[in-house]
C-alpha cells in the first residue's frame, strides 16, 4: 500500500518533466547496477549451498554450477541415516509451544499495562524491560542449573520444556502490545463492562480481536527467533533425539566436515522451507520489522 | 462505594492478569541474573560437593589472564573488540549505502529488498557451514574464482592473519538485511517537502545527504548502533560453526568472549569464572545502552 502511495509523486515528477536533469537518470542506473551486482554476492551462497547438495562426493571438487549427474542421494542419506526429521520435528514443536505462549501471555500482560491502573505498576513494567538489558549469554548458567534440579518435577534437561522455558514470555512482546492495546478506545471497554461482559472477556472478545496485526507481528518473529534459537537449545540438549535443527544441524555438519555434498543438503533441507515461508510472507515480515524494530 | 469496588474489582483483575507473567520475570530472568552474579563469587563447579566462597578471586583471574599477552581470554577479548570495531561501521555503512540506493529506485525494489532480507531470518549454522564451504581452499568457491581470474589462492579460515576478517564479512553479510530494513523505515519518515525545498534552493545531492538525509535519519543510526554492537559483542555461533572443532582457532584468532564463556562452564565446568565473564559482559551492555538513554534523551530535550 504505502509503497505505490510513495511513488506516486516521483512518477507525475518525471511525467511532468520535472525531474531535475539527466544526473537524476544517471545515478538510478548506477543504483540499480550496484545493487544488482551485491543482490547476487546475497543469493550465490544459497545457489552454490543447493547446487552442491545435488552433487556427487566427486564432483564437488569441480566447480560446476550445473552438476553434471545430479543424485538425489544425498537427501535419501541425510533424511534417512540422520535424525534431521526428528530435528525438525523437535524445533517445530519448541517454536509452536512458545509462540501459542507468547501469543497470549504477552498480550494479556501488554492489555494489563495499558488498560488498568493498579498499585506497583510503573515498578512491574520497569521490572519486565529492565531484564531485557540481562543478555541470555548470562542466564545460561543459572538456566542450567535449574534444569538440572528444577523446582517441579524431574530433570529439564532434553525436554521440550527444557528448550522453551526461557523464551515462553518476553519482555519485547509484551511492550509491543501495551503499545498496542493503548490505541483500543476506553470507550469500548466499558461499554462492554455494562453490557456484563467480564474482565478477562473484555481482553479475549474486544482488545485482542482489535490487536490481531500485532499478535501476528509478535507470532512470526517470535516463530522465527525460536526456530532459529541456538546457545540455549544447544546447552539444555545432550541426547541426539532432543536436538533442535540448528543443534542437530551443527552435530551432523562437524561430524561430516568435508563431505561438503553432505553438509550442504542439510543444510538446504534445514533452510528450504523456511525460506518459502519468509518469502511468501516477506512484506509482511519486513513491514513488521519496520514497525517494532524487532530483532529475530 | 460501588464505584471504590468497581476500580478494586479492576485492579484485582489486572494482577490476576500479570499474575503468571510476574512469577515468569522472576523466576527466569530476574532471580538467575542475580544468581550469575552470586556465582561470580564462587569457585562453582556444579559436579563438587562444595560451591566454596572466593570473594573477587574469579575477577582477579580474569585480570591476570588478560594482562598475559598469550592468554585465551585476552584473544577473546581483543577479537570481541575487533568484531565490533570494524564490524558494526561497516555494516552499518554498506546497510546504509544500499538503504540509499533502495530508496531511490521503484521497480524490482520488492525483489531486491527480499534478496537482501534472505540471509537474515535464515539459522546463523546454516548459513555458516555454507560460508565454511565456500572459504575452503582449493575446492571452495572463493578460490576457484580466484584462481579463474589468475590471482593468488587464500586461506581465509586456516590462516590467523585472515579468519577473524572472514568470519566477520558472513556475519556483516547476514546481518545487513535488518539494518537496512531499519534505514528504509527511518527514510521513509523524512518528510518529501524537506527534499523538495531542498531542491527548489537548488541544493546537491551530498548538501541534501548531509543536512536532511543524515541528521534526520539519526534516530535510527543511534538504535542501530546500540543494537549491532551488543550483537557483535555477544558473538558465538558462527565462530562454534566456522572454526575446526569450534575452537576459536586458528590460535585463538577468532575465539569471543561468548565462546569463553561456553568452553568454561560447560566444557571446563568452571562455571564460577564464567558467571564472572558474564557479568563484565552485562556491564559493557549496561554502559552501550545507557549511553543510547543519553543520546535519545538529550535529542528531545
Amino acid at each position: 500500500m504505502s509503497s505505490i502511495e510513495r511513488s506516486q509523486p516521483a512518477l507525475s515528477l518525471q511525467r511532468t518533466g520535472l525531474l531535475r536533469n539527466n544526473s537524476d537518470l544517471a545515478i538510478r542506473i548506477l543504483a540499480y547496477a550496484l545493487l544488482t551486482l551485491l543482490a547476487i554476492t546475497m543469493v550465490v551462497p544459497f545457489v552454490w549451498m543447493i547446487s552442491t547438495s545435488f552433487k556427487t562426493a566427486e564432483e564437488i571438487l569441480f566447480p560446476h554450477f550445473f552438476p553434471d549427474s545430479p543424485t538425489l542421494e544425498n537427501y535419501s542419506f541425510v533424511l534417512t541415516e540422520t535424525a534431521l526429521p526428528r530435528w525438525y520435528v523437535n524445533s517445530l514443536i519448541v517454536a509452536l509451544l512458545s509462540t501459542v505462549s507468547v501469543a497470549f501471555f504477552d498480550s494479556i500482560a501488554g492489555f494489563a499495562f495499558a488498560k488498568y491502573q493498579f498499585p506497583g505498576k510503573r515498578i512491574i513494567f520497569i521490572a519486565f524491560l529492565g531484564s531485557l538489558m540481562v543478555p541470555t549469554e548470562m542466564l545460561i548458567i543459572p538456566w542450567y542449573i535449574m534444569s538440572v534440579n528444577p523446582p517441579v518435577g524431574g530433570t529439564w534437561v532434553d525436554t521440550y520444556w527444557g528448550i522453551a522455558f526461557p523464551g515462553v514470555i518476553t519482555a519485547a512482546g509484551i511492550f509491543l502490545m501495551r503499545q498496542f492495546m493503548q490505541g483500543v478506545p476506553d470507550e469500548l471497554l466499558d461499554a462492554g463492562r455494562i453490557d456484563g461482559v467480564s474482565e478477562f472477556g473484555l481482553y479475549w472478545r474486544i482488545a485482542l480481536p482489535l490487536s490481531l496485526a500485532a499478535v501476528g507481528a509478535l507470532c512470526i518473529f517470535n516463530f522465527l527467533g525460536n526456530w532459529n534459537a541456538f546457545i540455549w537449545p544447544l546447552i539444555v540438549t545432550s541426547a541426539l533425539d532432543m536436538f533442535t535443527l540448528p543443534v542437530g544441524l551443527q552435530f551432523f555438519s562437524s561430524e561430516f566436515t568435508s563431505d561438503w555434498h553432505l553438509v550442504m543438503t542439510g543444510a538446504t533441507l534445514s533452510l528450504l522451507p523456511l525460506l518459502t515461508i519468509v518469502i511468501i510472507f516477506q512484506r509482511y515480515i519486513i513491514e513488521g520489522i519496520a514497525l517494532t524494530g524487532v530483532k529475530g | 462505594m460501588l464505584q471504590l469496588t468497581v476500580a478494586r474489582r479492576k485492579m484485582l483483575w489486572a494482577y490476576i492478569f500479570l499474575a503468571i507473567p510476574i512469577v515468569f520475570f522472576a523466576a527466569i530472568r530476574i532471580y538467575p541474573a542475580f544468581f550469575a552474579f552470586a556465582m561470580s563469587l564462587f569457585d562453582y563447579n556444579p559436579l563438587a560437593i562444595e560451591q566454596p566462597y572466593v570473594g573477587l578471586e574469579n575477577y582477579q583471574t580474569l585480570l591476570t589472564e588478560l594482562n598475559k599477552t598469550r592468554s585465551v581470554t585476552r584473544a577473546a577479548f581483543v577479537n570481541t573488540a575487533g568484531y565490533i570495531i570494524l564490524g558494526m561501521p561497516l555494516q552499518l555503512l554498506i546497510a546504509l549505502a544500499i538503504a540509499l540506493m533502495l530508496n531511490e529506485i521503484r521497480s524490482f525494489a520488492m525483489l531486491f529488498r527480499l534478496a537482501f532480507f534472505l540471509p537474515f531470518v535464515t539459522s546463523t549454522i546454516a548459513i555458516s557451514w555454507v560460508f565454511r564451504w565456500l572459504y575452503q581452499p582449493q575446492f571452495g568457491l572463493f578460490n576457484v574464482l580466484l584462481k579463474a581470474f589468475e590471482l593468488p589462492q587464500q586461506p581465509f579460515l586456516n590462516n590467523p592473519k585472515q579468519a577473524l576478517a572472514s568470519i566477520l564479512a558472513v556475519v556483516i553479510w547476514q546481518g545487513l538485511g535488518f539494518a537496512i530494513v531499519i534505514f528504509l523505515a527511518g527514510l521513509k519518515h523524512i518528510p518529501r517537502v524537506y527534499y523538495e525545498a531542498a531542491r527548489v534552493d537548488g541544493a546537491t545531492r551530498w548538501q541534501t545527504f548531509r543536512s536532511i538525509t543524515l541528521p534526520l535519519l539519526n534516530p535510527s543510526i543511534v538504535y542501530l548502533v546500540v543494537l549491532q554492537s551488543i550483537s557483535f559483542l555477544r558473538m558465538f555461533a558462527p565462530v562454534l560453526a566456522m572454526t575446526t572443532q569450534g575452537d576459536g582457532g586458528p590460535l585463538n584468532s577468532t575465539t569471543t568472549v561468548v565462546l569463553r564463556v561456553y568452553r568454561e562452564a560447560f566444557q571446563r565446568l568452571n562455571m564460577g569464572y564464567a558467571a564472572a565473564l558474564t557479568v563484565v559482559l552485562f556491564c559493557i551492555i549496561l554502559l552501550v545502552t545507557i549511553f543510547q538513554l543519553r543520546v535519545t534523551t538529550r535529542r528531545t530535550n
